[in-house]
């Protein structure tokens, strides 16, 4: 960051129409997450395959059909691409300088996150019940995982929105809140399509065969 | 570095060299000379990588030792050599001969790949006979399912015959190899995996465990005694028949003994036990084994050895001691194990 | 005792926090103490000297393992460290040798000398760094506190299952491994993304991409790998650790698990891994040969194409680790020639260093020796590996002492040297004076003649039916003398590993004499353009790049100094912080207690860790400025 960057961030001066990008620094975050989701993806892509390699080794618990039931888990959906969008909108209410409506729709983001972790959370009490459990084969394993490992996220994704939102509370929009704001919002759509990819080739595969 | 440096430490490499391929051990096995058609194939496509590499590093090294010497700065010497960019010509030369090279080695290499992964045909045959092998922590069992053996640590095979191996594991991963008669295939629990291997000349080859698999990895040796065909079918025979049951007193207290300590553990075809147990080497016919544990030559002072502490010879295995037995008992059950043929 | 030893920790890191917390005294006096730079900083060229630090630390390691593995080697049937200690020793030597010595110590390199390269006046993400560094740290201490406590890992580095589950490797061994590796691969994927970040938004005006020194594109590609080859190590320790730790079932057989899982995401990792150690090496051989034949890279597009051909292509080869695992003829087939083309850039490389030096005035100092050493070879572990690449060959060769031959060919030949010749090359950039070149050149001939002592020879052993990884062999094997010339190399490399530690020594001792100036070698690339060592903040005002070799050129001009890009202004530097060192004490602890199945203390661990990511995200942190008038007193000073 230069150092004229660097006032024009300590004083309060009008932001410029894209303030994340106005600083290296923010510069720097922006591609930084886009690295960090690229190896995330991969990460993700290793969970599939192990589940994918697993998948019909139920060893007399519960099959995938048996298991899986789809309005529960497309409401999940439902409400996880939602926030997406309730995201955009929170990054146009940034753009627009509007430190209300940013609030608004981010808050609404983490709300549908906290519902669909909710979901989630019920969904495996209900599968446990019904004799698919982590330790109980290798299917069980390898579901729990990639859909605990996403579940994390959206939990990590919630915690940090949240966050940010009461740094901006506190400091409004700034040249480095929003930077911040911007990278979270990346990392919150690709946890969605993640989720995406999941209820294609867990569910809806499950399903069909 | 003067002049003579790199040329002299080539010659000593060489020296050295010629000094041990004709000194005075001669190794056991080796992949160079392998004693069997499948291995002889395998060292045919090894002769022909070795020829191009060979053919690759005479010219590298010839222009980078010219490189070496030719061009080195001498003492005054500030003149900026031409800043040369590169060469297109060249480039392209040195990316379409590796090339070629590399298509010469991927034709054959392919094809091999493919014909030596033939599998074992379905029904029994004359030429070609069917073994299971399974690794075990630190031991390999070898059945013969057209036969209706099972033994251990020594697999007999006909000479001049193909044999297909079906590979696998009852623990951990393990690997099967006999590198003087061919390549080796990962011994994995849960798959099977088939290799064929032959044997030209009568001999006794040392199998090895590959993959590493615990304590005894370095121990589990075994032995592949390829014999004439008309000898393997009298092998087969006896092994059919085995004579398991004790001639003598002491040998009968033996069995006693083993009924008492052993047999939860090993089996022994041939003879009247409670039960026979799968989860250590079958014993029969072990009087006429070349070694005890695969490893120990078989005599007297080798199996008191082992079996008072078999820890102390292959760390980490499953039997336990039996230094606790008193020395009559365990006199009678070296008789009665001595007795198994 | 275990959980007395985490608690003990756990105790030691409250009292920090209380008395640090709320003692002004006690901070201030921290604060004062030299050591509190070193261990809060974020500069790129401290945390360069820290990674050559801990790297060289773990090397001494690592070296003693595979003396004491040579050493038991000497006879047949020899006692000396058999069954699983001997197991702990050869996973300990090469895990250790691979994440905690040849990446720290590439990393060093990357740090050290990429910023300077491309202009920088510090890396993307200093905070990161660092952190990875500590990281890396807490890892590598945790790994080997397995010695101390509970066992060393004993299921190679491969760590193959099940071997490596609860029922065949009961004990802590494995939980060292999987946790010890899983932080500092955290702080290793941090690391390769950071430099991907610098190395796209930093560089300096007119440095474009093809005008980078290639040591700065072989980094750029090696972080690439890292970025993407790291998370299947990941993925694949997580499975291992819900396994063990978790009663998972990921690779139990009697529950439909899949044991072959592991070796493919092991195996996704470990090939790009071959080339994340290696193709640094290429980088720093590429700078050093041209530096040194005083020539222009040969072919420098075609070098910069073949980088990115071998980090590509890295990725889809790895099944050649596994054509024994009986995949099929065409699995096997196609990784063959996929592999086989590995060769042509690798060629193309080979070819041209040496045309680089075709014409050139080869001055031989230590490092263009390492450098030159290294082409022969590499060259020899190159045609192993394409004869490794042959699947049916390869039944023959695979897991044999023919492989431990090949890969210490590409590791120790590649890799080692290559380090070595960096760090001959930048030392004088790093502490601003050079290394003693006549103990130098002993330590080169020794260790390169110990090397080829050691390893030529193993490729016959291995031919002649010995496994990799036995602990004894008999004597009716006919190796007993094989083995005999191997050990003898080995002591002749620990020798030659001493002369270095010996040159540092003595070279810090007469560091007065051996003063380097700017451009001790008569540079060609951006960090020799300024002062050794460089100030904080690198560079008074960036430089204008107008072409490849940019200070070479400048000097060709007859300049004296890189033409500036911008006024003289004040500069904004990031602060020193204690959090990423916190952070890593966080993971540390976690990792420690779950080690230990105390999973109290590893979620405590893991609070530490949170707690100090809300604090960095909560506290603003501006950095600090240097004025003009500091600078210019800088420039003066140099």
């Amino acid at each position: 960051m230069s150092s004229a960057e660097l006032n024009h961030a300590q004083t309060s001066a009008p932001l410029p129409p894209h303030p994340e990008k106005a600083t290296l620094e923010g510069r720097n975050k922006i591609l930084g997450i886009w690295l960090l989701i690229g190896a995330e993806t991969v990460l993700f892509a290793c969970l599939f395959g192990t589940y994918l390699a697993l998948k019909g080794s139920n060893m007399n618990g519960p099959t995938t059909e048996e298991l899986f039931q789809i309005p529960m888990v497309a409401a999940a959906t439902l409400i996880l691409l939602t926030s997406s969008l309730t995201s955009v909108l929170g990054v146009v209410g940034m753009h627009q300088k509007n430190v209300k409506k940013v609030m608004l729709w981010f808050g609404i983001t983490v709300l549908l996150g906290a519902a669909f972790l909710g979901l989630e959370i019920y969904e495996f009490i209900e599968y446990v019940h019904e004799g698919h459990t982590f330790t109980g084969s290798a299917f069980g394993s390898a579901f729990y995982t990639l859909i605990g490992t996403h579940g994390s996220h959206v939990l990590f994704g919630i915690t940090w929105i949240t966050c940010l939102m009461i740094q901006v509370a506190r400091r409004g929009l700034t040249l480095e809140t929003t930077p911040k704001l911007f990278v979270a919002s990346l990392y919150w759509h690709f946890v969605d399509v993640v989720w995406v990819f999941i209820f294609t080739v867990v569910y809806l595969m499950g399903k069909v065969g | 570095m003067s002049r003579g440096k790199p040329i002299g430490r080539l010659f000593l490499f060489f020296a050295m060299f010629a000094l041990l391929l004709t000194g005075c051990e001669k190794p056991l096995s080796n992949v160079l000379d392998p004693q069997g058609k499948i291995g002889k194939e395998q060292l045919e496509l090894i002769n022909l990588s070795v020829y191009i590499m060979i053919f690759v590093c005479v010219i590298v090294f010839a222009i980078f030792f010219y490189v070496l010497l030719r061009f080195r700065r001498k003492p005054g010497d500030n003149a900026i050599p031409k800043q040369v960019e590169g060469s297109l010509m060249l480039e392209t030369l040195w990316i379409v001969i590796p090339i070629i090279l590399l298509v010469i080695l991927a034709i054959p290499t392919v094809m091999t790949t493919f014909s030596q992964a033939k599998e074992a045909p379905k029904t029994a045959s004359e030429d070609f006979i069917r073994v299971k092998a399974t690794g075990h922590q630190f031991w390999w069992e070898f059945e013969y399912p057209d036969y209706k053996i099972r033994t251990s640590q020594e697999l007999h095979i006909p000479v001049g015959k193909k044999v297909y191996v079906e590979v696998t594991s009852d623990d951990v991963v393990h690997a099967f190899w006999v590198p003087g008669l061919a390549g080796k295939v990962d011994a994995s629990p849960g798959r099977i995996n088939r290799i064929p291997i032959d044997a030209d000349k009568p001999g006794i080859y040392k199998g090895r465990c590959a993959e590493l698999c615990g304590a005894s990895h370095a121990l589990m040796n075994f032995q592949v005694v390829a014999e004439k065909p008309s000898e393997f079918e009298k092998w087969a025979k006896k092994r059919q028949k085995p004579k398991s049951e004790p001639q003598t007193v002491e040998a009968k207290d033996g069995k006693k003994v083993f009924a008492q300590n052993c047999m939860s553990c090993h089996a022994i075809d041939g003879t009247k036990l409670k039960m026979k147990g799968d989860k250590a080497p079958n014993l029969t016919g072990f009087a006429k084994r070349n070694k005890i544990g695969g490893l120990l030559d078989n005599n007297e002072k080798n199996l008191d050895r082992w079996l008072k502490n078999p820890e102390k010879v292959k760390p980490g295995t499953y039997m336990p001691g039996f230094s606790h037995l008193n020395k009559k008992d365990l006199s009678s059950l070296k008789t009665y194990l001595k007795s198994l043929k | 005792m275990a959980t007395l030893v985490v608690l003990l920790v756990f105790a030691l890191f409250i009292v920090a926090i209380l008395t640090g917390g709320y003692n002004k005294q006690m901070i201030s006096r921290f604060r004062s103490h030299w050591l509190w730079e070193w261990l809060t900083t974020v500069d790129h060229k401290k945390i360069g000297i820290l990674y050559a630090i801990g790297g060289g630390f773990f090397f001494i390691f690592g070296g003693i393992e595979a003396l004491l593995m040579r050493i038991q080697l000497f006879f047949p049937d020899n006692q000396f460290i058999v069954g699983r200690d001997f197991n702990e020793l050869l996973s300990m030597h090469g895990t250790t040798m691979i994440f905690f010595v040849a990446m720290p110590l590439l990393f060093a390199l990357m740090n050290v000398a990429v910023p300077l390269q491309i202009g920088a006046r510090d890396v993307a993400f200093p905070f990161l760094n660092a952190l990875g560094f500590w990281l890396f740290l807490a890892g590598g201490l945790l790994m080997n506190l397995g010695w101390l406590f509970g066992g060393a890992p004993d299921s190679g580095w491969t760590n193959y299952v099940p071997i490596a589950l609860n029922q065949y490797s009961p004990g802590s061994g494995i939980d060292y491994y999987v946790l010890g590796l899983q932080i500092a691969g955290f702080g290793t994927t941090m690391g390769g993304l950071n430099f991907l970040a610098t190395i796209i938004n930093m560089r300096a005006p007119g440095m474009g991409f093809l005008r980078m020194p290639l040591f700065t594109w072989t980094s750029f590609v090696a972080s690439a790998l890292i970025l993407f080859g790291f998370p299947p190590l990941t993925a694949g320790l997580f499975l291992v650790m819900f396994d063990r730790l978790f009663g998972a079932q990921f690779f139990e057989v009697a529950l439909g698990g899949n044991p072959v899982i592991w070796q493919h995401l092991f195996w996704i990792f470990g090939h790009p891994e071959v080339y994340i150690v290696v193709l640094p090496a290429f980088g720093v051989m590429s700078d050093v040969i041209s530096n040194f034949a005083r020539k222009r890279l040969f072919g420098y597009t075609s070098m910069v194409f073949a980088t990115l051909l071998i980090g590509f292509l890295g990725f889809m080869v790895w099944a050649h680790h596994m054509f024994t695992v009986g995949m099929g003829p065409m699995v096997n087939s196609i990784f063959a020639i996929a592999t086989m083309a590995i060769a042509v850039p690798t060629g193309i490389k080979v070819f041209n260093w040496m045309f680089t030096m075709w014409g050139g005035k080869i001055t031989y100092s230590t490092a263009m020796l390492y450098a030159v050493g290294f082409i022969p070879t590499f060259v020899l572990g190159g045609v192993t590996g394409i004869m490794l690449a042959l699947p049916p060959a390869d039944f023959q060769y695979h897991d044999s002492y023919f492989v431990v031959a090949h890969f210490h060919y590409v590791l120790i030949g590649g890799t080692v040297f290559g380090i070595l010749s960096g760090l001959y090359y930048w030392w004088p950039k790093m502490f601003g004076y050079k290394l003693n070149e006549t103990l130098g050149k002993w330590n080169f001939w020794v260790f390169f003649i110990g090397f080829h002592l050691t390893f030529l020879i193993q490729h016959f052993i291995g031919l002649f039916g010995m496994p990799r990884r036995y602990f004894t062999y008999q004597e009716e094997d006919g190796i007993t003398l094989f083995n005999q010339i191997s050990t003898v190399g080995a002591v002749m490399m620990g020798v030659g590993a001493l002369l270095f530690v010996a040159n540092i020594v003595v070279s810090y001792r007469n560091r007065t004499s051996l003063v380097a100036g700017n451009d001790p070698w008569d540079g060609r690339t951006l960090e020799w353009a300024i002062s050794s060592p460089p100030p904080v903040f690198n560079f008074a005002q960036l430089p204008q790049v107008r072409s490849l070799d940019c200070w070479w050129h400048e000097k060709m001009e007859g300049n004296k100094e890189m033409e500036p890009a911008e006024p003289l202004d004040h500069i904004h530097m990031p602060n020193d912080t204690p959090l990423p060192i916190i952070m890593s004490l966080g993971f540390f602890i976690s990792g420690l207690g779950l080690v230990f199945r105390a999973f109290e203390v590893g979620v405590l661990g893991l609070v530490v860790v949170v707690v100090t990511m809300f604090v960095r995200s909560f506290k603003p942190d501006h950095g600090y400025h240097i004025e003009v008038e500091e600078i210019k007193a800088t420039k003066k000073g140099a």
